[in-house]
């Protein structure tokens, strides 16, 4: 089951087999695989078979839409009308959301089909889905290491076959970091592409959500539907988006590509700078232009970020208080009672960690020092990448320090888990796109490689990424138990 | 930076965030931890930059105030912990 939705789509255009055939046999997939992977928190078997049938119907009248009967996996935190919307927490656990994400109800719209939700790190914080608290997700390249995450879920489903495609989401690398250690494509748009309406708020001014496939081309058609301006999300961007799928196979002739100087130091595993170094060979072959770039506020993102995402997600999370949906303690002595007992016992370390240090950041007496302080060098990392946006078309690097860790290996120490972010999380900052995609692997584990785009140019990540995955095999990659 | 245990206990109650006793030295470790990488910023004069706080530095688009939303109070509420009469009960606020 590698098919990709692509092949899906003209094999269910020219009758080779039905949305319901293929629904099913993802469905059935994913019983027999994902009690190892445990990549989905809840299966929507009944709703994916009705929607699966419906598109069938659609296909035999010839109107059918974009994606009709195409099967797809959504993360747990984009809210779904009458199902469970966990976000991967325990104070969640049984929210029903009244109401459809504007990412889910374009899904709808296009016909696609929903096999369920995937697994996540509680509240989208973690870069390795141990942070859920419906346990953690085993990477199909080998199950004793992460997925990532904190889209581990969605990541994994794509790399085992449990869904040809997925939807994340990326306040730091989400998407990217787990797309590079599960070996699948990813992106995330620039901030404002995809409407975050009924996607459950971690950093309001960094989320973004975006797709998971086996391919560019795939991602295109995903990213597609995705984006485009929403009235209900008040900083969804009215730039029109183009046509993602036209764009590709543009060729990359002269186009000019920037690697950072400081995604290529100190801390990098230098076997995977190997990799990304034949990647680059490749591109160069393909005409590229390659340049050494400098964004020498680089070091600074991680600090930055962390501030501005715990001050984001202290004042998000204050929403979870037991009072109107969620968890609530039992027999609370008083109010003040309710809110702490309920609040302790739904949320997980690390969500409380970062609640803390944000409530802390945002307190009498420290908000210029730590809220203002970040919000400067925000500026600063984004001027980076505006200066070196005017000389290259593209940025290029690692999307990640390392490959896939093993489970467990960073459970004991935060800061060390927060150190993966360094080449993902300056582009939230920055609210610029950025993809990871497949280039290689080493000991048997893949290396993502991240492109970066300027404002609005998901199309050029598309293009380049889809160039070079003509002339290369490994996005067509599947390991051995999922084959 | 340090932080004592009065300090987290204190920024738990900020949080309305119960914090078992037991667990209350090992957040105070890697909240200490994390707030010296936090630190990491003050390698760095920004004496006058212009604080951002929109990647895109767009500002608040404003709509018409006008209805929008049909009333969905018993939708709503079917998820709710505890409901009467259309309102949310919570224990006993005022004596």
């Amino acid at each position: 089951m590698t098919r990709s939705i692509s092949d899906i789509r003209r094999g269910l255009a020219a009758g080779d087999f039905s949305s319901v055939e293929i629904t099913q046999d993802y469905l059935s997939r994913i019983a027999q695989h994902n009690p190892a992977l445990n990549c989905f928190i809840s299966v929507t078997g009944d709703i994916a078979l009705e929607q699966a049938r419906q598109a069938d119907a659609a296909l035999a009248t010839g109107e059918a839409a974009v994606l009709a009967g195409v099967p797809l996996a959504h993360k747990d935190l984009f809210c779904t009308d009458g199902v469970r919307t966990s976000c991967g927490s325990r104070i969640l656990d049984n929210f029903i959301a009244p109401y459809d994400a504007t990412v889910i109800e374009r899904f709808k719209r296009d016909g696609a089909v929903m096999l369920g939700k995937t697994n996540m790190d509680e509240f989208a914080m973690g870069s390795s889905n141990e942070n859920s608290y419906y346990g953690s997700v085993a990477n199909p390249w080998n199950t004793r290491h992460v997925p990532g995450g904190s889209s581990g879920g969605s990541a994994a489903a794509v790399a085992a076959g449990l869904a040809p495609g997925a939807t994340g989401t990326d306040t730091g690398g989400s998407i990217r970091q787990p797309a590079a250690l599960c070996g699948v494509t990813g992106i995330k748009p620039t901030y404002g592409r995809v409407s975050r309406y009924g996607m459950i708020a971690y950093g309001s001014s960094l989320d973004q959500g975006g797709p998971f496939a086996r391919s560019a081309e795939d991602c295109a058609l995903l990213l597609q539907t995705m984006s485009g301006f929403d009235p209900r999300d008040s900083t969804s961007t009215e730039q029109a988006v183009p046509d993602y799928s036209a764009g590709l196979g543009q060729g990359i002739e002269g186009l000019k590509i920037g690697l950072p100087k400081e995604y290529f130091a100190e801390g990098l595993d230098s076997r995977i700078a190997g990799v990304i170094e034949t990647a680059i060979a490749e591109l160069r072959k393909l005409g590229a232009e390659i340049r050494d770039i400098s964004l020498p506020n680089t070091s600074l993102s991680i600090p930055t970020y962390y501030v501005i995402a715990m001050a984001e997600c202290s004042s998000n999370l204050s929403r979870m208080d037991g009072v109107r949906f969620g968890h609530r303690a039992e027999n609370p002595v008083d109010l003040e009672d309710l809110y702490k007992r309920s609040r302790g016992e739904g949320f997980g370390a690390e969500v409380k960690r970062r609640i803390m240090i944000g409530t802390y950041a945002l307190s009498a007496g420290y908000y210029d020092a730590y809220y203002l302080k970040a919000q400067q060098l925000r500026r600063m990392i984004k001027q980076d990448f505006q200066q070196a946006f005017a000389d290259v078309d593209l940025i290029l690097g690692p999307t990640t320090p390392e490959t896939a860790f093993e489970l467990g290996a960073k459970t004991d120490d935060p800061v060390s888990m927060y150190l993966q972010d360094i080449y993902t999380i300056s582009l939230n900052l920055a609210g610029l796109p950025g993809m990871s995609l497949p280039v290689g692997f080493l000991d048997g584990l893949p290396v993502g490689m991240q492109l970066i785009g300027d404002y609005f140019d998901e199309a050029g990540l598309l293009n380049a990424a889809h160039c070079y995955q003509q002339v290369t095999d490994w996005h067509l990659q599947v390991p051995e138990a999922f084959r | 930076m340090t932080l004592k245990i009065d300090d987290v206990r204190n920024i738990a109650h900020l949080a309305r965030l119960h914090i078992d006793e037991a667990d209350i030295d090992r957040y105070v470790a890697d909240l200490s931890s994390i707030l010296d990488l936090v630190d990491q910023m003050n390698q760095v004069d920004s004496s006058g930059v212009a604080p951002l706080s929109n990647p895109l530095d767009a500002t608040q688009r404003l709509r018409d105030d006008e209805v929008t939303e049909s009333n969905q109070r018993d939708k709503f509420q079917a998820i709710a912990p505890d409901v009467s009469q259309g309102f949310y009960r919570v224990p006993k606020v005022i004596e």
